[in-house]
């Protein structure tokens, strides 16, 4: 299919990139913020933008990931140890997801966020005093398994598998609930399930990236994974569009490229963030994409694959 | 018994801090129905209205307390009238969004212009040294003035609130807000006169810390303004008194929790009281449970 | 026995008494009325009926498939997996999907793969989705919405909305079906055609339908039976012409009668 070559092309072409260092280190720490924020984004798109609930503590779930992850790595240096550790680092954060969803998915809109707000803090301030993760010190020396290979697969398996998910009775069962809850039970609908399998599957995803962060970056800090971090990606979500995945993919690649640029100057990057949210806001809510996706007409089939909640400009 | 009795007054003090900006939280979300972000950091640059007035202008106190206040009350009214009045019928995410924005702005805009690094306040003399001994518990005269201070200017907008045209106007804008615009009232009036009040207060507070726990940093008002908040869903969301039964108990709360238990736990403690409250009683202490109406 | 029994319903608000000792009993295939003065409380035994409040006293029995079910304090979405199905009074479309996706979300219920094979596209994936396009093209089909199934929901027109709220709840596959004002802002064309539509579809799907109207010349011309609603209470039951000449409701629309000077 036109898509399968699509994709493995992406691949194969950046690789070679890496390999023969046009993209060196520099750019391919780049390259690594721009897949896992995908990830980041993807996820919490679901949540937010496709089934309406305001989550302001994605970086909770991250960090879960990341410092599981990163504790089974330190013990098991091995690619079985990282794969085992990215898997139970995600179902850990998916739990940790129910656990907190369950009593707080009744609450509404600003409740919600800043519950959402707590639980994070809340997660950050465990993380910092507990002695296995060495407080505020951090870890580091975490064994890096994580390449072009790894972050290409994770990034592109999710994004798939949540456009899978958007695409299906289930999926759609979630972006009711976004457009009106009470219609939704009224068909049929328990919203508390699909608002909770929403936020679960949306802190495993953020698991997987917490994971592929650690082993990326090979240290960690309870700092790394605060409200800032849990606003830079819903900055990424609004950017792209609430209800758009590709707007997602768009929005992280060129924040990505906004950052690295900004590097020098991070103080200047949060007021630019932050001046693009205000704006946005105002004058384009609905950020990139609407909840259109991108339809290619080259990729005729791919851009009919890619729309499940369609509409909305 | 003496150090419950220290603790009693130390949070006090703290309660009194969280009690003022927790009073512009709850007018603000009762009278337009979004969480402020951006109020806890006009409570930090209310702290650093006051250093420069101390210490470039050499201003005492008071007048330093007094142009603070007065600072804070245009930042609210710009803020409100550029960031929040252009999206009254937007959804509450967007609003909440875009007042998340306004807080980064006023966080990263301040450290951009005046460095992140800590200020220290001049140290008070005089007055405002002053310590008193009862028996085993020392209380300073900073700790009187924050609670002189918060107490009066609770009064006084109790009064503000109760016995004036603007005060009922804020109240049946808070009740409904189409309602009040068909009986004549001006909204737009009454919603910039709230935030006017509000930031004044959170000004007020920014002052106070600063004298009192005498440092002060851009991002110094990112967790007071959460935990003041917690402190106004706490108390009842909306209802002043509520803001400030709230704001005590927090206070209180937090130094017990850093008195006796452990003090890198105290946030955690803050939040968790958020989570309970908004699961089991969102209404908060004074709140009372409305059913939906369909 | 009958395919809805409610016993003494009561609710109250606060301290005002919305719905007192209401009882009701409706057999398969009837369709009947509920008319009353506005505030009388019609739209607050619908919210009942379908689980958005939770009754203070009283009981509700759906008897279907041989089977007695209490439908008093379920949650609405169990309620509709039970075979009630109803609409609102102030359309609730999900107004930014289009024609197509409102309906098929509302066949979600009855549609048979799970989690796993949503995420992979599985073969049941494949063939369940088949089968909800076949199902909902064929509801709007009925319907005479299928020309605009890619249509915005918030794009048709008023009439089309009310269409497609019907259109949504019959895609639920319900025993009975609750109508709240269906014809409200509909000029007396639109509504001749509705009161056409719901005896039809009534015939279609072997419906049993409880209709809360305004519109005098739908509720007389199609109930069988009906039931007045006054400040929450039950003031009359019975066949239209009964209705129409009893004193309690006329007393309840038009106030005491003026005699003659």
């Amino acid at each position: 299919m036109k898509k399968m070559i699509g994709i493995v092309l992406t691949f194969v072409v950046v690789q070679i990139l890496i390999s023969t260092n046009v993209i060196n280190s520099y750019l391919q720490a780049t390259l690594a913020t721009i897949c896992i924020n995908i990830i980041l984004a993807a996820s919490l798109n679901l949540i937010t933008g496709f089934t309406g609930q305001f989550s302001l503590g994605h970086a909770g779930f991250m960090s879960i990931g990341a410092y599981i992850c990163a504790l089974i790595l330190l013990r098991f240096p091995t690619l079985p140890g990282f794969l085992a550790g990215l898997l139970a680092g995600a179902v850990l954060a998916a739990l940790v997801g129910i656990l907190v969803g369950l009593p707080t998915l009744r609450l509404k809109g600003d409740y919600l966020a800043i519950a959402t707000l707590g639980m994070s803090e809340i997660i950050r301030v465990v993380f910092t005093n507990l002695e296995i993760t060495n407080g505020a010190a951090g870890l580091s020396g975490i064994p890096q398994f994580v390449n072009w290979f790894w972050l290409y697969l994770f990034s592109v398996g999710t994004v798939l598998l949540l456009l899978n998910f958007l695409n299906s009775s289930h999926g759609r069962a979630c972006i009711s609930i976004r457009e009106d809850e009470m219609a939704a039970e009224s068909v049929g609908i328990s919203v508390t399930k699909y608002k909770v399998i929403a936020f679960t599957v949306g802190a495993f995803c953020a698991g997987i990236a917490g994971g592929l962060y650690a082993s990326y970056f090979y240290f960690l800090k309870p700092g790394t994974f605060g409200f800032l971090k849990s606003i830079d990606v819903l900055v990424i979500v609004v950017l792209g569009g609430m209800g758009s995945m590709s707007g997602s993919i768009l929005a992280a690649v060129l924040l990505a490229l906004i950052s690295t640029f900004l590097q020098s100057f991070p103080e200047l990057r949060m007021v630019l963030y932050s001046l693009l949210l205000i704006v946005i806001m105002i004058f384009r809510p609905q950020g990139l994409m609407g909840s259109k996706e991108i339809s290619l007409s080259t990729f005729g089939k791919l851009g009919k694959f890619l729309s499940p909640g369609k509409g909305r400009e | 018994m003496e150090q419950f009795l220290q603790q009693v007054v130390n949070g006090l003090s703290l309660g009194s801090i969280y009690a003022l900006i927790a009073l512009g939280y709850t007018m603000i979300y009762g009278i337009i129905k979004l969480i402020n972000f951006a109020h806890g950091d006009i409570y930090m640059l209310g702290a650093y209205i006051g250093y420069f007035c101390m210490t470039i202008l050499k201003l005492g106190f008071l007048p330093s307390l007094l142009i603070a206040m007065a600072g804070c009350t245009v930042l609210g009214f710009a803020i409100e009238k550029i960031a929040y009045k252009p999206l009254r019928s937007a959804p509450r995410i967007a609003v909440l969004i875009t007042a998340i924005g306004v807080s980064l702005f006023l966080e990263y805009g301040t450290m951009f212009f005046v460095k992140a690094n800590v200020r220290t306040y001049p140290a008070m003399t005089g007055l405002l040294a002053e310590r008193y001994q009862l028996g085993g518990v020392v209380v300073t005269m900073q700790q009187i003035l924050i609670l002189a201070i918060t107490i009066l200017l609770m009064v006084v907008l109790q009064f503000i609130v109760k016995r004036t045209r603007i005060g009922r106007a804020m109240r049946a804008t808070s009740l409904d807000n189409d309602a009040a615009q068909l009986m004549g009232i001006n909204v737009d009036t009454t919603i910039s006169f709230t935030f006017v009040l509000g930031s004044a207060l959170a000004g007020a507070a920014g002052v106070l810390v600063g004298v009192y726990y005498n440092s002060i940093n851009p991002l110094m008002g990112m967790m007071p303004g959460l935990k003041a908040f917690v402190a106004a869903v706490l108390g009842g969301i909306g209802l002043i008194p509520g803001a400030m039964i709230g704001g005590y108990l927090i206070g209180i709360v937090e130094v017990f929790v850093s008195g006796y238990g452990s003090s890198m736990y105290r946030d955690a403690v803050v939040f968790a009281i958020l989570i309970l409250i908004l699961i089991v009683k969102p209404t908060g202490i004074l709140g009372k449970s409305s059913g939906e109406k369909v | 026995m009958a395919l809805l029994c409610v016993k003494k319903l009561t609710k109250s608000f606060g301290g005002l008494m919305a719905v007192s000792n209401v009882s009701m009993k409706l057999e398969q295939g009837e369709l009947v009325g509920l008319i009353g003065p506005n505030g009388a409380g019609k739209t607050t035994v619908f919210n009942l009926l379908a689980g958005v409040y939770a009754p203070d006293k009283g009981t509700i029995t759906l008897t279907t498939a041989g089977r007695e079910i209490s439908l008093e304090g379920q949650k609405p979405y169990n309620i509709c997996k039970a075979g009630v199905a109803r609409t609102f009074q102030n359309i609730r479309l999900f107004r930014d999907l289009t024609v197509f996706d409102n309906v098929r979300i509302a066949m979600h219920q009855n549609v048979d793969y799970g989690l796993l094979s949503a995420f992979l596209h599985l073969p049941s994936y494949q063939r369940e989705e088949r089968k909800l396009k076949e199902e909902s093209l064929e509801f709007l089909r009925i319907m005479k919405l299928v020309d605009k199934k890619d249509e915005l929901a918030k794009n048709l027109p008023y009439g089309e909305q009310r269409h497609l709220e019907i259109a949504r709840a019959l895609a639920t596959k319900p025993d009975l079906l609750l109508l709240d004002e269906p014809a409200a802002g509909m000029n007396p064309a639109e509504t001749a055609a509705l009161t056409e539509l719901i005896q039809w579809i009534r015939k279609q799907f072997q419906l049993t339908i409880l209709l809360i109207e305004h519109d005098m010349s739908l509720v007389m011309k199609i109930c069988e039976r009906i039931y007045v609603l006054d400040y929450g209470m039950l003031i009359a039951n019975g066949t239209p012409d009964e209705i129409r000449s009893d004193p309690h409701v006329i007393k309840a629309y038009l106030g005491e009668e003026v005699h003659d000077a």
